[in-house]
């Protein structure tokens, strides 16, 4: 069985050097990564078709226990990008039933606070100002330790992660969403429900 | 080895100055610590895509500044944003500098101005082209002579 601590992240950036800057970033960190170059490919890696929400289950690639075809801990994606922005992919995400659990981390050139706002209201766990560092990512992984939480609830698997439960970090005032969620338990998840306040 | 030792004290004069000049700055330190034996290569390819990417980009630059019935400065715009945010990420600060201002430029839909940006953008470009080729090839002599890359800062 894989190693508890490995967490596959979706990275999606129209950029080619970003992707390798990210890709990078986070193979340092430990994280298994795929990258894409947009928000209509992230949607497909994730199984999502974009019309009507439903997800592909015919692949061959689907394991008969997850909805998706491969498991993704972490979404991160730059804000900019033509055709779909990372605002609009984070948006599909949230609105997908079985999408709105996996957390989302916006990236940015730009200090714009409403954008900021913006991207925190739909759900975003975090927003970082590029150029992205080492230490950002650190930031990431209480979001998907949340994830791992929650399979642990599903029956096909038995994760030790409980122990594990970390506090968000919230001095960090970009997380305005994330007050509910500070040193207490982490509240069971049921199927297709967010807990988050 | 005392060819080692010269060519050692030739890149890290050669990357001093870089820095000193402002040509990159602390996002570059960060690239060069992110290679390691898994990625040994990291940096030169970071770059050489970079490298590809922008004069990409100076092309589309300049032919939409050309344009004879009417420059479209939201073109020209995107391809500044685009250049703006790459050399940030490899951290070339003189580039991104002058992105920024060519972006206020864009902005006022100044062809002038914009053509006197395009000129300053790519003249910095090419300095930090030319400089970081030359960090490439003592960092490959100082391999090929058997010695190893003295660790930025």
């Amino acid at each position: 069985m894989a190693a508890d601590s490995e967490f596959h992240v979706l990275a999606v950036d129209d950029s080619i050097i970003d992707r390798k800057l990210i890709e990078r970033l986070l193979k340092t960190s430990s994280f298994q990564v795929t990258t894409v170059d947009s928000g209509s490919k992230a949607l497909e890696f994730l199984g999502l078709h974009e019309d009507d929400g439903i997800i592909n289950t015919n692949t061959p690639s689907v394991s008969p226990n997850n909805h998706q075809e491969v498991e993704v801990n972490l979404v991160i994606t730059d804000y900019c990008m033509p055709g779909m922005t990372g605002y609009d992919l984070l948006k599909k995400i949230k609105e997908s039933s079985s999408l709105k659990n996996i957390p989302v981390v916006i990236m940015s050139s730009e200090n714009v606070p409403s954008r900021i706002s913006r991207c925190l209201e739909e759900g975003a766990e975090e927003f970082l100002l590029k150029p992205v560092r080492l230490s950002d990512l650190n930031k990431l992984r209480p979001h998907m330790l949340k994830t791992k939480i929650k399979d642990h609830q599903e029956p096909e698997k038995q994760d030790k992660e409980e122990k594990q439960q970390q506090p968000q970090s919230n001095n960090n005032n970009r997380k305005a969403m994330e007050e509910g969620i500070s040193t207490e338990k982490i509240r069971p998840r049921l199927n297709g429900i967010t807990a988050m306040v | 080895m005392d060819i080692v030792n010269q060519l050692q004290r030739q890149f890290i004069d050669h990357s001093t100055s870089l820095h000193r000049e402002g040509i990159v700055d602390d996002q570059f330190t960060e690239l060069q610590k992110l290679q390691d034996e898994n990625s040994p290569d990291f940096v030169v390819e970071v770059v050489s895509l970079f490298f590809e990417d922008s004069e990409k980009l100076l092309n589309n630059m300049a032919r939409a500044l050309e344009q004879a019935q009417g420059v479209d400065f939201k073109q020209v715009d995107a391809s500044v944003h685009q250049l703006k945010g790459s050399s940030s990420s490899i951290g070339a600060m003189r580039v991104k500098n002058a992105c920024i201002a060519f972006r206020s430029f864009c902005e006022a839909q100044n062809r002038e101005g914009c053509l006197r940006c395009l000129q300053k953008v790519t003249h910095e470009y090419s300095l930090l082209k030319n400089k970081l080729q030359s960090l490439f090839r003592l960092e490959q002599q100082i391999l090929a002579a058997g010695g190893s890359i003295p660790v930025a800062k």
